[in-house]
């Protein structure tokens, strides 16, 4: 028996949310006494695999081939299953990213399983095996028992932290069998944004709404969140109105994210907004309105004209980045 | 083409969430129920790709208070609708039934909302196509239809990509794959009198269970800061919440 952890790589490398998972994974391996087992698709090179040993992995599980160079969910749900099945593993667990939660549950439905998607902490398992996860848009939390001999959980990006254990991992290729069945779906085309963080994983958001008055004026937005390290977010109107693309609208219709610090520039703070961004560990908003609802849901508060406030910030976060570098 | 569009029955996205003393299930009084978001969006997409001819027909799992909200899907351009009379349990029992239903009801295409906003759930299209065993593509921003192959736009770690498919398929409908569509007169007079087929839930094993209900703790309360001193916030972050 075994925990079977899926670790997604992007372009051959492994994200920070990677080792959360795998983190997350060896504490359940750890208090249910049962080795953590690693699974890779696609091309990834012996030493970043390696890294998989430093956060508690004793074996990677490493699955090439042509149909697996791009990410596609029905060949990448198949292999999981084979391995998980290879592997006898009780607890299958996989990242709730964009291609995790298209995964988890076909691999669910191949193990007979039962699956909670979505968790945000370790899961409970004196006893029953509960894990907790958002429920009602952020609103709120659902404590959700598994009874389910097999069980696949994805876990939500930053709801836990990478934790290194002494180890290392031996790396062994896993056969596979793909049928042409799984691989009707074909990847045309896919354009990565680079330079940019992306906004499911960040650590640190920096998001604006209305109260920037135009796209024009999203030059100090991005200069604020470069100068941080920032991923760039806005508010539901913002995309509506096609300033900025819906990919950045984060709130109950949008993304849903949890950052260790969100700054809301000119957000006045809906419930649908907060539905989104409530489980951000430190909100910070600057709004003109004092009055503004945003304020009563967040940890710090500017009262001021964004024009005028969000260059002193970036002034600020340029002398604070310079002083932690120097 | 012939269209099936999975509904759910949500609160409204203004409602205030409460729950039992014990926590255990949640307070639906005094709560307004609606179309869940996204699902809005992949009915619009489905009445917009039949309108040179075919049927979109809207399928939800739900006791009866789901219908006013069935009736506001064939309202906005729905040509019939299913209720499959059992409350929703879980994304495995949703899935079960709706394709238990298409087994002997086939589609060309199956549209949903990418995610329910009331679990919070995304398991339901990806869950359902693999018991169909066709494709799902879970965060669809575009869609076209060209004979029997859909060309999809998707959302991907850090980007998108653009997938093509062969049909039928599973397409989880997000933001941008449609405008949404606001009922007119002639579509509210006419909702009332299209067809409704109440069908019973088959049996499903139950994997999972809501045990209990939680609420986010409220924050302490607001530290302002003076405009004159915003710059003085990272060095606040770094010593009080160790956060940069």
């Amino acid at each position: 028996m075994s925990v079977l952890v899926y670790i997604e790589n992007v372009q051959g490398k492994f994200k920070k949310s990677t080792f959360e998972v795998i983190s997350f994974a060896a504490a359940i391996a750890q208090k249910q006494n049962l080795p953590l087992v690693a699974l890779s698709i696609g091309d990834v090179s012996d030493e970043e695999l390696g890294k998989a040993g430093k956060y508690g992995v004793t074996k990677v599980l490493k699955a090439v081939g042509d149909s697996l160079k791009e990410m596609n969910v029905q060949p990448y749900a198949s292999v999981i299953a084979q391995a998980a099945k290879a592997e006898n593993a009780k607890v299958i667990v996989l990242s709730a990213s964009f291609s995790g939660k298209g995964i988890a549950p076909r691999v669910a439905i191949k193990l007979d399983a039962g699956l909670a998607d979505n968790v945000i902490d370790l899961p409970v398992m004196d006893g029953p095996f509960i894990v907790k996860k958002g429920a009602f848009s952020g609103k709120a939390f659902a404590f959700v028992e598994i009874s389910s001999d097999v069980k696949v959980i994805s876990m939500i990006p930053n709801s836990y932290k990478v934790v290194e254990s002494p180890g290392s991992a031996a790396i062994t290729i896993f056969e596979t069998q793909i049928e042409a069945k799984d691989l009707t779906v074909t990847v045309k085309e896919t354009k990565r944004s680079t330079d940019k963080v992306s906004l499911p994983d960040a650590e640190l958001v920096v998001s604006a709404g209305r109260g920037m008055k135009g796209p024009e004026n999203w030059g100090m937005i991005e200069e604020l969140a470069n100068t941080l390290g920032a991923a760039t977010a806005c508010s539901k109107p913002v995309s509506d109105a096609g300033w900025r693309p819906h990919s950045e609208h984060v709130g109950q219709t949008g993304i849903a994210i949890s950052p260790n610090l969100y700054i809301a520039i000119g957000i006045s703070g809906a419930i649908q907004h907060l539905a989104g961004v409530s489980s951000s560990k430190v909100i910070v908003v600057v709004n003109k309105d004092p009055e503004a609802p945003f304020f009563k849901a967040a940890d710090y508060g500017i009262v001021g004209d964004a024009f005028e406030i969000v260059p002193r910030l970036v002034e600020a976060a340029k002398a604070f980045k310079s002083s932690q570098n120097g | 083409m012939k269209i099936l569009v999975c509904i759910a029955n949500v609160p409204d996205t203004t409602a205030k969430i409460n729950f039992t003393p014990d926590n255990k299930e949640f307070v639906s009084t005094g709560v307004t129920f609606i179309l869940n978001p996204y699902d809005e969006i992949a009915l619009s997409k489905a009445v917009d790709l039949t309108t040179g001819g075919g049927t979109v027909t809207v399928i939800n799992i739900g006791d009866a208070s789901t219908e006013p909200t069935i009736r506001k899907a064939l309202a906005i351009g729905a040509t019939d609708a299913v209720r499959v009379n059992s409350k929703p349990r879980d994304g495995y029992f949703v899935a079960r039934q709706i394709a238990e239903y298409v087994k002997t009801n086939p589609f060309d295409l199956i549209l949903c909302g990418r995610e329910s906003s009331d679990s919070n759930g995304s398991s339901v299209p990806a869950m359902l196509a693999e018991l169909l065993g066709i494709p799902c593509v879970l965060f669809a921003k575009r869609l076209t239809i060209e004979g029997t192959t859909a060309t999809l736009e998707q959302e991907i770690e850090g980007g998108k990509e653009i997938l093509s498919s062969p049909l039928p398929l599973v397409a989880g409908a997000s933001e941008g794959m449609a405008e949404w569509k606001i009922p007119n007169m002639r579509g509210i007079m006419s909702a009332r009198t299209k067809p409704l087929v109440v069908i019973e839930p088959i049996e499903v094993p139950q994997h999972t269970t809501v045990k209990s209900y939680d609420k986010p703790i409220p924050r302490s309360s607001v530290k302002l800061i003076a405009a004159e001193d915003a710059g003085k916030l990272f060095d606040m972050l770094r010593d009080e919440k160790k956060v940069i």
